[in-house]
């Protein structure tokens, strides 16, 4: 049993504090991903909870055990770094079996596991190659079966798709995803990619300038953002953000224009506060080529900018008080730029987060 | 008007001719010294000069190791014990220190880093010779004048800041990543080390030792100053007992030559196969 628990975890540089007190909580066998912008502490935490820093205050425990003192290889866990640290030196064999041949394994034993890892990672056909002779891919699964072969109690992932190219990074996100369904364990996964973290996570912690920000399942991280930061930075193309004012009940832009206030979050504002309205591309659709049929709208039209066709749905950027916003167009016909075209505002959607804090005015 | 192609060739046949003038500068004294180790003393300052030996003989050496008729009394076997042992010694702690100097400052950070690496580095700014007073001066305070450890030391502190420089190059080109991901897979630091890291800098760490073995072996304005006896003589210091007051033994002299450099040519020739460009890094994407 592997839970493995952050608390008031700190990271200080000498004076610098990048880790500012983190609490999380993994459970057992769950796939979390730490989701956030560059430079925001997202490996510093892995690496604390690997052991490759020191924690500079709190604890971390891994399972029963407070792990603050222990070195790397007492911690029972196996990473995966970004540029994958093979040992040049080794086959993919010896790669696969260095840490049960440390561990001092029988020969048999070590056999059985590398060729078992080897199998779940399609790896057979390369096993007496060097590292300098596979690509990329290739690579990237070695380093995720010498992972694997230990059986640790978790795996820590440090943004290992980020040295692929795209259509690779795709195909590998979806093995990491079918890997943890065969070997079941604790998986703390680092990145940057806000897709990443939504398509594999069972819950997402998105990380902010050494704060947690929010901590939940992708689809509650996605529907329902504690604030602005969170509202932008996951979801693609990013949720529209705009400045507003609440006045008599609607939501009042800057160039005077108005939206009714969302019936669910009539008694969440105050009058004359002053708010960001959140909408998602997604629910603001020309009419007739939204995703579901609009419940609770509002209508606007708007100018267009310029539309990105992207097949099955068609970006669309307009201006809305003066800013940019996006929206899209499902089951999508020709649009030129300079059209004018009448828009639905899915309200049961919106989002209205105060100005002043950022945070969402939504009760929890 | 010259074309192009003819003016490259004209270049390149220019480079030849140069790289060629380079060549024979840099090898024929070495050539010089080699023919004459096998002829006899009278041949070599024969007007006009006598290129190929006329008689080779291995007379010469004959003569050093006292095998023979002639015989000239140089101890030379006492000399080379004096030489290997100094320049292995000297080597081995030299590469030690320059192992665990480089690794610091490859891996770790710590106060006064650059400025210590610079100071290592400017020590080498100042000729081994204008330190042979004061290192004379105390090494006769305290008694290592004439001893194998005085130069010992000496030709550690001499080697040490081209080690530390050199290898700190190898392991600064292995991510460091390499060694943690070694920590996880259940190593300590130092098994770390030893089983990823070491293998990884060894062709650096090579090239440093024979860097360091040849600067000792070959030395010969400290270990003049400091020597004295067949206790510590070096075959580089050696090669003065050929010089009596009104003549010199040149045969001799070449002689003694070919017998130090033999030795590291060997040596060099074990050691080249680590030498070629380290190892291709495939561990880490590229
Ligand atoms: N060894 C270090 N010394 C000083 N500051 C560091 C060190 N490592 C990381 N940092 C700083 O800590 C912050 C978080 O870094 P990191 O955890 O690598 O971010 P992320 O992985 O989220 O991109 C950054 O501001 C970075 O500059
Ligand atoms: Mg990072």
């Amino acid at each position: 049993m592997a839970e493995i628990t952050l608390k008031d975890v700190v990271k200080r540089y000498g004076k610098v504090e990048v880790v500012h007190g983190i609490n999380l909580d993994i459970a057992h066998n769950e796939f979390v991903v730490l989701v956030g912008p560059s430079g925001c502490g997202k490996s510093t935490t892995l690496r604390m909870i690997a052991g490759l820093e020191d924690i500079s205050d709190g604890t971390i425990s891994i399972g029963p055990e407070v792990v603050n003192d222990l070195p790397p290889r007492k911690r029972n866990i196996s990473m995966v770094f970004q540029n994958y640290a093979l040992y040049p030196h080794m086959s993919v064999r010896e790669n696969l079996g260095f840490g049960l041949k440390i561990a001092k394994q029988d020969a048999a034993t070590i056999k059985r596991r590398v060729d078992e890892a080897a199998d779940i990672l399609g790896l057979d056909a390369l096993m007496d190659r060097t590292p300098a002779e596979l690509s990329g891919g290739q690579r990237q699964r070695v380093a995720m079966g010498r992972a694997i072969v230990r059986h640790p109690e978790a795996f820590l992932f440090d943004e290992p798709l980020s040295n692929l190219d795209a259509k690779l990074r795709v195909q590998m996100r979806t093995e990491i995803k079918k890997l943890h369904q065969k070997v079941k364990t604790t998986v703390v996964y680092v990145t940057h990619d806000q897709v990443e973290a939504m398509t594999l996570a069972d819950r997402i912690v998105v990380m902010k300038d050494g704060h947690i920000e929010q901590v939940g399942t992708p689809m509650d991280v996605f529907n329902h953002p504690v604030n602005t930061f969170v509202a932008s930075f996951i979801g693609s193309p990013p949720m529209n953000l705009l400045p507003a004012t609440v006045q008599n009940g609607t939501v009042v832009f800057s160039d005077g224009k108005s939206v009714p206030v969302p019936a669910r979050l009539k008694d969440r504002v105050r009058e004359g506060q002053e708010v960001i309205f959140g909408l998602r591309p997604d629910d603001l659709t020309p009419v007739g080529h939204g995703i579901a049929e609009a419940g609770d709208s509002a209508r606007v039209a708007l100018d267009i900018i310029l539309s990105e066709p992207l097949g099955t749905e068609t970006i669309l950027y307009t201006t809305i008080a003066g800013q940019e916003a996006q929206g899209k167009m499902f089951g999508p016909r020709n649009v030129l730029p300079g059209e004018t075209l009448e828009f639905d505002l899915a309200m049961d959607k919106a989002h209205i987060f105060d100005a002043e804090s950022g945070k969402t005015v939504r009760l929890d | 008007m010259m074309n192009g192609a003819l003016k490259k060739r004209l270049g390149a046949i220019g480079l030849w001719v140069l790289t060629f003038i380079l060549m024979v500068v840099m090898c024929v004294p070495g050539l010089w010294v080699v023919l004459t180790a096998f002829r006899p003393n009278g041949e070599v300052l024969a007007k006009p000069p006598v290129w190929i030996p006329e008689n080779p003989s291995l007379l010469n050496f004959a003569k050093i190791f006292g095998v023979g008729v002639d015989q000239v009394a140089i101890p030379v076997p006492a000399y080379f014990m004096n030489s290997l042992i100094i320049a292995l010694t000297s080597t081995a702690v030299a590469l030690l220190i320059g192992m665990s100097g480089g690794y610091a400052f490859a891996r770790y950070r710590f106060k006064f880093k650059n400025g210590m690496f610079l100071g290592l580095m400017l020590s080498r700014t100042v000729p081994g010779i204008a330190l042979s007073l004061p290192v004379f001066m105390i090494w006769s305070r305290i008694g290592l004048i004439d001893a194998k450890l005085g130069l010992i030391i000496v030709y550690v502190a001499l080697n040490v800041p081209f080690t530390i420089w050199l290898i700190d190059g190898f392991f600064r080109q292995i991510p460091k990543e390499m060694s943690e991901a070694a920590q996880v897979d259940g190593c300590t630091r130092w098994q770390a080390f030893w089983k990823i890291e070491f293998p990884l800098a060894k062709s650096g760490i090579a090239s440093a030792g024979i860097f360091a073995f040849l600067t000792s072996w070959n030395e010969y304005a400290l270990a003049s100053n400091l020597t004295r006896s067949t206790d510590s003589k070096t075959l580089p210091v050696g090669l003065m007992d050929f010089t009596a007051q009104f003549t010199i033994d040149w045969a001799g002299m070449s002689a003694m030559a070919v017998i130090i450099i033999i030795p590291a040519l060997i040596l060099t020739f074990l050691v080249q196969k680590h030498l070629i460009a380290g190892l291709t890094f495939g561990g880490v994407k590229g």
